[in-house]
């Protein structure tokens, strides 16, 4: 029998600031059984433009992505916020285009987030891997709200050996990112990035895990102005084995 | 009251600089959403109940003009005098020549929206009419002088010193922090108001068409003494009120008072109709609904028209992280937090507000609390496309996205570009693995480090095999 056939839609921030991300959802998705090939031609979603109004551009950027990436059996993205994009947005943005309206929404069908799409279509119960570490799980707006993924993170953690969960107070609120909210609004994004900040170290843990990286950047990058321990990784590194890679936001010359 | 929203920025950053602001905010998210999230729990129905409020809102904005005219027949028969208003200009004048012409010196005034929204405060002043708001925080924020910072708790900016000194000053009485002598201190004065004034104005929760019925709700009572004593009761109140029968009504009634203050129900809740009648022992001799458009007929043909549906339960900013760490003044105009980022800019006009519906990280919460269903942030980002389209972000934003996007779409020259853009940064902070400051990057340097990246890109390296 032939393996399905998965495109791994990376994501930019992936691609650009974290390819250990990507080389665990491909290691995730193969040992799941998948043929995962990655479409040299991906660059970003368009969620930037979208995000900011440029309709336009988004709309240009949607349906690159769609051709590029309609040929495979599933599209899986390490984002809850890519994912929402492709899955979500995309059959808006091109809704009223009568050449893309109906591809949009039937390559929405094959999008998915990649642990969710790990535990929900893949059946994925339990991955064999080690990460001795008290661990919080922080859930991306997106992935939450428009994915409805909530379980499936905490569900595969649990089974890692020697990790510990422990939840945060309020692990929905936003961390205050918001793509360029965060460089528009600079200090109330602060304000909501320190509300983040207190809640994890509040829970005692060494590590906090999330699924997107626009989060991660921006709750590493507040973490350490705040001289926090806490280490922060995508969710998938830990699932896929790979804290060889230092922590986001961690050099080589420390832990 | 002057449309301040385009300083956004610059009010958000003094409010977050405000240590008693931010501890008012606090009990507000506190309050407001643990209340709200114990009704919920309460009511294993009321996913179900928003479904078919929101139905019901969206079946009256498809009919409103059948639904006005039905209003309009229904509360003549009863005894109402109706007035349409296109503008708060009309508005205005509608009202104070109702005043002028009865010839009345002291207005009492519950909590109206609307009638912040056309300035009517400000214009019964003008006139020399004395005007007292009798709800509790309207009357703290009328002592005050600012305007309501939360649709139904207009005062929650405020602390209780503040409001102690306030009291103290107006009444010419000790100051008291003891919420329970506050109160009963404005009571005091509130209820010798009501049975002095010649009129008294409220606003509207609901309009219902089948019976031409106001419906007002209040914790306080207040609407009740406001509407029923003087002899002229004026609602002002706008056009997408209205709803088709009472029991509809009830069912909105009961969406609201669980998702604004977390209550099965309000404490009063008033279906007025009509003036009062032969053999009645109180009410209205003369009452008068204004039905102010003030640019919803507008909204109604235009993208964002599922605001209409909107009941003024105040969730969407009560579970808001931005309205929660910048408070209401911020906002700049009447309508504040999530609901007022979409309808400040199609009331007030986009080119006045554009800041506000960017001032969102599309975090969801509100959509996902409103008891109607609007979906506030797609509403949001329909104004932002409209700033877009006019140009109104600065230049220099605009021609980033552009020259961004042009390079996404060109994978070749996106590749080299930050292909070494992120080798460069790679090297540079491979050591410390963050930078604490980088040019161009200030907005996001400027409150956190930015980590650095691994170095070369993900498929570059796999272009050469991993």
């Amino acid at each position: 029998m032939t393996r399905a056939r998965v495109g791994l839609f990376a994501t930019c921030l992936v691609d650009l600031w974290r390819p250990v991300v990507g080389f665990s959802a491909i290691e995730l998705l193969e040992r799941a059984g998948y043929a995962v090939e990655v479409p040299a031609a991906q660059t970003c979603c368009g969620q930037p433009a979208y995000n900011v109004g440029d309709r336009e551009d988004a709309a240009d950027l949607a349906r690159r992505t769609i051709a590029l990436f309609e040929p495979y059996d599933h599209v899986v993205a390490p984002s809850g916020s890519c994912a929402g994009m492709l899955k979500i947005h995309y059959p808006q943005l091109l809704a009223g285009d009568s050449a893309w309206a109906e591809r949009a929404r039937a390559f929405a069908g094959k999008v998915h987030e990649l642990v969710s799409f790990l535990v929900r279509v893949a059946g994925v119960e339990r991955i064999e891997e080690t990460c001795r570490a008290r661990v919080t799980y922080h859930d991306s707006c997106s992935g939450l709200r428009e994915l409805g993924i909530r379980d499936e993170p905490r569900r595969l953690l649990a089974g890692i050996e020697g990790l510990e969960l422990v939840e945060m107070r309020e692990p929905h609120l936003c961390c205050g990112f918001g793509g360029t909210f965060c460089v528009k609004y600079p200090e109330i994004s602060e304000r909501m990035v320190d509300e983040k900040a207190e809640d994890i170290e509040g829970t005692g843990a060494d590590m906090v895990l999330a699924g997107d990286l626009g989060c991660l950047l921006n709750i590493a990058g507040r973490l350490a102005r705040r001289n926090s321990r806490v280490q922060v990784r995508h969710v998938a590194e830990v699932l896929a084995g790979r804290l060889d890679v230092p922590p986001i936001g961690r050099g080589e010359g420390e832990g | 009251m002057e449309v301040t929203s385009l300083r956004f920025r610059e009010n958000a950053r003094r409010a977050l600089r405000d240590p008693q602001l931010a501890r008012a905010l606090r009990m507000v998210r506190e309050g407001f959403q643990q209340r709200r999230a114990q009704a919920v729990a309460n009511l294993p129905e009321f996913e179900e109940l928003r479904r078919i409020g929101a139905g019901i809102r969206d079946h009256v904005l498809e009919r409103l003009d059948l639904y006005l005219e039905a209003f309009e027949r229904r509360a003549r028969e009863a005894g109402a005098q109706i007035h349409y208003a296109l503008d708060g200009a009309e508005a205005r004048r509608i009202v104070l020549d109702l005043l002028r012409s009865r010839g009345v010196s002291l207005v009492t005034k519950s909590k109206s929206m609307v009638a912040e929204e056309i300035e009517l405060a400000e214009a019964i002043e003008a006139e020399g009419i004395r005007r007292v708001e009798t709800d509790l925080g309207e009357y703290i924020i009328q002592l005050a002088h600012e305007p309501p910072s939360h649709l139904i708790g207009p005062a929650v900016h405020m602390t209780v010193e503040r409001i102690a000194r306030l009291f103290a000053e107006a009444h010419g009485t000790e100051p008291t922090t003891d919420a329970q002598e506050l109160v009963a201190q404005a009571r005091r004065v509130l209820r010798q108001k009501y049975l002095d004034a010649e009129a008294g104005i409220t606003g509207a929760n609901f309009l219902v068409a089948e019976t031409g019925s106001v419906i007002t709700v209040t914790n306080e009572g207040n609407a009740e003494l406001t509407q029923g004593l003087p002899p002229l009761h004026i609602v002002v109140t706008s056009i997408e009120k209205l709803v088709p029968t009472m029991e509809d009504a009830f069912t909105l009634l009961r969406l609201l008072a669980r998702s604004g203050t977390g209550q099965e129900f309000a404490t009063y809740t008033t279906v007025l109709t009509g003036p009062r009648r032969e053999g009645d022992l109180d009410g209205p001799e003369e009452m008068h609904i204004v039905l102010v458009d003030n640019g919803r007929s507008r909204m109604l043909g235009s993208p964002v028209r599922p605001m209409l549906r909107c009941i003024r339960c105040s969730a969407c900013m009560n579970h808001c992280p931005v309205y929660l760490a910048v408070g209401g003044h911020a906002y700049g105009w009447t309508y504040v937090g999530p609901m007022g980022s979409v309808l400040t800019p199609a009331l007030a006009g986009i080119e006045q507000t554009w800041p506000l519906p960017e001032a969102s990280t599309f975090c969801g919460r509100c959509e996902e609390v409103c008891p109607v269903r609007i979906p506030l942030p797609g509403l949001m980002r329909v104004w932002r496309e409209e700033a877009f389209r006019r140009g109104l972000p600065p230049a220099t934003q605009r021609a980033g996205i552009r020259l961004w996007a042009f390079l996404a779409k060109r994978p070749r020259l996106y590749r080299l570009a930050f292909g070494l853009a992120v080798r460069t940064l790679g090297l540079l902070g491979r050591r410390r693995g963050r930078f604490s400051r980088l040019p161009l990057a200030s907005g996001w340097t400027s409150v956190r480090d930015l980590p650095a990246p691994q170095g070369r890109t993900f498929l570059e390296q796999l272009g050469r095999g991993r």
